[in-house]
């Protein structure tokens, strides 16, 4: 039995372990040291990370005080059901992708290096973690920008293979900072008016501070801010370079974890902390936020069909991916809030399989460009199998986590009677299918080019693809589990805000 | 009519510069932010934007610090009279570690820029991007 | 006694996944292509037992209920069985038979690679059929009809060369996005107005859905099951025309295009209810179409040489009359539908298997080329005007009833054109099948073409063909049983129910 002095510790050791094993990552350098540290940690992560799911399945709110000061002068840590569910999310992806990572990154990174990029790799679960399950908005900024920088390093990592990984970073830094100060202006506009940055104290504050010019600037700074950390059309345009030629143990991980994670924030932020206490909060995200979503989700998929490149073209997907979360947020109600926290956890598990596989392509096979993968279907079966899987996904074929996701959110868009959005994202899974079948019928039915010798991919990569891609079946054909989580952790955000609900 | 009219024109005056000169720090603070994003945006030498990124969040930081100042206010340290105006502290807290992210990210975006001269042989913007676009299209390279 | 080692459940429970682990066996069988044939063959003929076993229990009123688990709360994965469903299963069971033998034989008489493939997949679409036919509510039916979709991409592609793999993407986009874009959403509206998607005798939507949005329902309905191949979705058809001849008759005579009528049927029987559709007519406008579906494939099919192009056409044609039966929204309707997708399946399965035995015996594909081709075999040209007569509709043939109960149907429903449309609709069938079998058995050999040494095909060939022709003569005598287990379709809520 674990102490129960460990137990009321769980929190801030979420946060604290792979923080204080980081930079031990970068002293041990060699390759197997720092591996062995990293996957070890990520493993003690997922650990704790089900333990306070477990804790917060019957609704109980778990509230920890950093150093034993009382909130809202000191920093709390706060889990509920939401970011439970999340903090799950990130490190389980984190878990298997560490598990992965050891071949890939040993293919596609220098020997050398290999104790930074483990120590990056950390810091940026670190990051994620933090952000997820704090209580406190100016600490959110703080992990924010630890995950963000290490996300930079990682991606620029990736300039072995090709030195636009470089370019791609350093326009993701430029972006991504951008977004973050984005974030502590509206922070700093919200502190003016109330004093205070614990985010419930901010929600019960601005309840009675009402409407003024500076909450509204307030808010438009945080939306923006984060719409840039999500990757929300239009200003996604770090996102395809940054996921294409980022290293694919990075790709995999970043595409699940950290828009994920800005989803998330913006869940938190928009019910939690404003909790739509001024109708000016409803209409931005009804007559902005669900229109740039809407061509978000069509734009990405259309452009998706065009590219050349697998990782490209799964880059793009995710921008669409993410506009149906933002247009289940916007539905603004219980069951479009679950489609949106529960496609979440689909799309993560389906991305990550998807990038997995691409990584897969790119150390066996050396490339992951569409038309020289021809035939790879036959050299790397079971590789080629999770494509399938994810890719039917994307698609929301039955049986696959992507239907579960799609049947929520068009059930819930016909809800509200927004007959035009539910066939757009109907719509839209019809072109996803279009760009996961143009790969699929490259790799199956055409012959493979001459000369190209091609293996399947070593075990220790084909188990993490085939946890997720079996994930996206099992929860495909069982979703009471997920679905659970979703519909708790949406009535906890409803709860909070102060929106009146049928 | 016309006698009253003077008499108003001075005091709707007075109000715009009494309003203007009240908020005299976030003028400042949006002045800053606007070059600096600019400068960001505009720039095509990759240095130059970090210049500007650098600028834009000093803008922040400059509004968090003004924010914290009381009128007549001291450094937020116990001095033993009781009626001492103190600033707000906090806010000044924050941006010590806003300022360590910023010279954090500054750090990373010129070590990146370093790599990048490495391995383009380049720091500006629309150089990279014809090298990059002859990468992605080399069939169009050779056959120029 | 023996019977009942056997749970009815089990056996339900047996006859859904059977089949699919048997794909397990067929895959470990690669090595040895004779085990794999018998272990193909052998699983068709156990499951059609378990089938025939189901419909004892079932004449005994003994009826199973299968609760796998529940997908999404309210949502189960569940099986029963009810009339209509029986005699879909007992068709595409019963008719897997002949096919996995006559597949066997095409297989190896053409040499085609990938056999092994083929033949899990092909498992894999019968067993997928099998649970849309045993399907207890709408949630469980669509899961199992994608999974035909996606089963038989592979077997439609089969030949791996550009054209093949351009007809299966047209098969699969098609199929594909009618379903996600029109019949998911047709579910789900389902879902979000009534509550519910079991079959339920009467229907669910009475009283639930506003009468004014069933017509527009029912399109959702009509053209996401594009398995139906109602015009315009009907594209898909022709194209997977690519696929060789025993996934023809598989695709286009049992379970793809049977699977979508039967599925259109239920939809109309158990979720809108024929009561509700005739007192709303709400399907009025699906008559028309499915009569223009009627006569524009024919006509269509007269104009095309390919034969089985030709095929193909006819079977969109054929499929819109038990499409018509639904619209008619009357127990005759019903009935006469039900008829129409065995009578249909029988002829058709026919004729796609002669046209197999035509391309493996003589390698012929145009219908211009056969003149004369009856000499060498006369054997799979007698079949083949059997089965035509079928789908024409003329006694002895099974043919003859279907379409009789589809007349008394129009009749009763007072639809005077569509009386009209069944008596041209049967007239241009005689125009597009009737001349390749007289032609070819009584007509001479074209001028210019070498006498050709075509011979009758292998007897794993000629067995099925002659078999399911006689099937065809069969059903006519045997029509009267189907009708009596037809009358047993609830077609009204029970007692206490919605009226």
């Amino acid at each position: 039995m674990i102490p129960q002095a460990i137990i009321s510790q769980l929190p801030i050791l979420q946060v604290i372990v792979p923080l204080i094993a980081a930079p031990f990552c970068a002293l041990l350098g060699g390759r197997n040291r720092a591996w062995a540290l990293a996957f070890a940690v990520s493993l003690v992560t997922f650990a704790i990370s089900a333990m306070l799911f477990a804790s917060t399945l019957d609704g109980t709110v778990l509230s920890y005080q950093l150093g034993g000061w009382a909130p809202p002068i000191g920093i709390e840590y706060r889990v509920d059901a939401l970011n439970a569910f999340v903090l799950l999310i990130v490190s389980g992806v984190g878990a298997l992708t560490m598990l992965y990572a050891r071949e890939s990154v040993a293919y596609e990174i220098d020997e050398r290096h290999h104790g930074l990029f483990y120590s990056a790799f950390v810091f940026c679960m670190t990051g994620l973690l933090g952000v997820t399950i704090t209580g406190d908005a100016f600490n959110v900024f703080v992990f924010l920008e630890i995950s963000s920088l290490s996300t930079y390093a990682l991606v620029a990592s990736g300039a072995k293979r090709d030195r636009r990984a470089l370019t791609a970073a350093y326009n993701y830094l430029i972006m991504g900072t951008i977004g973050a100060t984005f974030f502590v202006i509206g922070l700093g506009l919200l502190y003016m008016i109330t004093g205070t940055l614990n985010m419930a104290d901010l929600a019960h504050k601005l309840v009675e501070h009402g409407d003024s010019r500076t909450l509204r600037m307030g808010f438009a700074f945080i939306v923006v801010g984060f719409g840039l950390k999500l990757a929300m059309f239009p200003l996604h345009l770090w996102l395809p370079n940054a996921y294409t030629h980022a290293p694919s143990a990075v790709s995999a991980f970043v595409s699940a974890t950290s828009t994920k994670v800005a989803v998330y924030l913006m869940l938190r932020f928009l019910f939690t902390v404003f909790g739509f206490s001024i109708p000016f909060e409803v209409d931005v995200l009804r007559t902005i936020v669900l229109p740039l979503a809407l061509i978000g989700i069509l734009a990405g998929s259309i452009v998706a069909v065009f590219q050349e490149d697998l990782k490209r073209l799964l880059a793009y997907s995710s921008i669409s991916q993410i506009g149906y979360m933002l247009v289940g947020i916007t539905l603004l109600t219980p069951g479009g809030l679950m489609a949106s926290i529960i496609h979440l956890f689909n799309h993560a598990v389906a991305k990550a399989a998807l990038f997995m596989v691409a990584g897969a392509y790119v150390m066996q096979a050396g490339t992951s460009t569409i038309s020289d993968l021809r035939g790879v279907g036959r050299d790397m079966p079971f590789t080629t199998a999770a494509f399938v899987v994810g890719g039917l996904s994307l698609v929301g074929v039955p049986m696959t986590v992507g239907f579960i996701s799609k049947w929520y959110l068009v059930q819930a868009a016909l809800e509200q009677g927004w007959w035009p959005v539910a066939g757009l994202i109907v719509l839209s899974s019809l072109v996803a299918f279009a760009y996961v079948w143009r790969f699929v019928e490259a790799a199956y039915m055409y012959p493979t080019p001459d000369g190209v010798i091609r293996r399947e991919a070593p075990l220790t990569m084909l188990i993490p693809m085939w946890i997720f891609a079996g994930s996206s079946i099992f929860f495909g054909l069982n979703a009471s589990l997920t679905s659970a989580a979703a519909s708790r952790a949406a009535s906890g955000l409803i709860a909070a805000s102060s929106l009146i609900w049928q | 009519m016309p006698e009253t009219l003077p008499e108003q024109v001075p005091n709707q005056l007075a109000d715009l510069l009494i309003f203007i000169g009240g908020h005299y720090n976030y003028w400042m603070v949006i002045v800053l932010m606007m070059i600096g994003l600019y400068i960001t945006i505009s720039r095509g030498n990759l240095v130059k934007k970090i210049v500007g990124l650098n600028i834009f969040q000093t803008s922040v930081f400059m509004l968090y610090i003004s924010m914290g100042k009381v009128a007549g206010g001291t450094a937020p340290i116990i001095t033993g009279n009781p009626d001492e105006v103190y600033s707000n502290p906090l806010p000044h807290v924050l941006i010590l570690t806003a300022i360590v992210v910023g010279i954090s990210t500054t750090a990373l975006a010129l070590a990146l820029v370093v790599r990048i001269r490495e391995a383009f042989g380049t720091i500006e913007e629309d150089e990279i991007l014809t090298i990059e676009r002859d990468l992605e299209f080399p069939a169009q390279e050779a056959s120029k | 006694m023996t019977m009942m080692l056997l749970s009815t459940n089990s056996a339900l429970f047996l006859a859904l996944f059977l089949p699919l682990s048997a794909i397990v066996l067929l895959g470990a069988l690669r090595e040895f292509p004779r085990a794999r044939d018998v272990a193909h063959v052998g699983t068709a003929v156990v499951t059609f037992s378990l089938v025939l076993l189901l419909l004892v229990r079932f004449l005994k009123a003994d009826i199973p209920n299968v609760f796998l688990f529940e997908v999404m709360p309210g949502l189960p994965i569940n099986f029963s069985i009810e009339p209509l469903g029986m005699v879909f299963a007992l068709l595409a069971s019963g008719l897997w038979i002949f096919i996995s033998l006559y597949a066997v034989g095409y297989m190896r008489a053409n040499g085609e690679e990938h056999q092994t493939r083929f033949a899990m997949f092909f498992t894999l679409a019968v067993a997928a059929a099998l649970g849309i036919a045993f399907s207890a509510n709408l949630f469980t039916l669509f899961i199992y009809y994608e999974l035909l979709t996606l089963s038989t991409y592979p077997l439609v592609a089969h030949k791996g060369t550009p054209e093949a793999r351009r007809g299966a993407r047209i098969y699969l986009s098609i199929l594909l996005s009618t379903s996600i874009g029109f019949f998911l959403v047709a579910i789900i509206w389902t879902w979000t107005v009534a509550g519910t998607l079991d079959f339920a005798a009467g229907g669910i939507l009475q009283g639930h859905l506003d009468p004014g949005y069933a017509p527009l329902l029912l399109a959702l309905f009509a053209f996401g099951i594009g398995k139906a191949a109602l015009m315009p979705f009907h594209r898909w058809l022709p194209s997977a025309m690519v696929a060789p001849a025993p996934v023809s008759a598989l695709l286009h005579a049992v379970a793809v295009v049977k699977g979508g009528v039967f599925t259109l049927l239920k939809v109309s029987v158990y979720i809108f209810g024929t009561g509700f559709l005739s007192a709303t007519h709400a399907a009025v406008w699906l008559c028309w179409v499915a009569a223009i579906s009627i006569i524009v494939a024919a006509v269509i099919a007269i104009s095309k040489d390919d034969l089985k192009a030709r095929l193909a056409y006819s079977t969109i044609s054929q499929l819109a009359y038990v499409t018509l039966g639904v619209a008619l929204a009357n127990q005759m309707g019903m009935i006469g539908s039900t008829m129409q997708i065995v009578m249909h399946a029988m002829a058709k399965i026919t004729l796609f298997m002669c046209a197999g035995a035509i391309y493996v015996a003589a390698h012929k594909t145009k219908v211009s080329e056969m003149s004369g081709l009856g000499r060498q075999m006369p054997i799979t040209f007698i079949a083949f005007f059997v089965a035509s007569l079928s789908i024409v509709g003329l006694p002895p043939m099974g043919g003859a009833w279907s379409k009789w109960f589809l007349l008394l149907s129009a009749a009763d429903a007072n639809q005077i054109a569509m009386i009209a449309v069944l008596g041209i609709g049967s007239l241009l069938s005689i125009a597009y099948l009737m001349p390749i079998p007289v032609k070819a058995l009584f007509g001479a050999v074209p001028a210019g073409q070498a006498p050709s040494d075509a011979h009758e095909p292998p007897l794993s060939m000629l067995l099925p063909i002659c078999a399911t022709a006689l099937g065809c003569v069969l059903l006519f005598f045997f029509a009267n049983e189907i009708y009596g287990f037809l009358l047993h379709v609830p077609l009204l809520p029970p007692e206490g129910g919605l009226q």
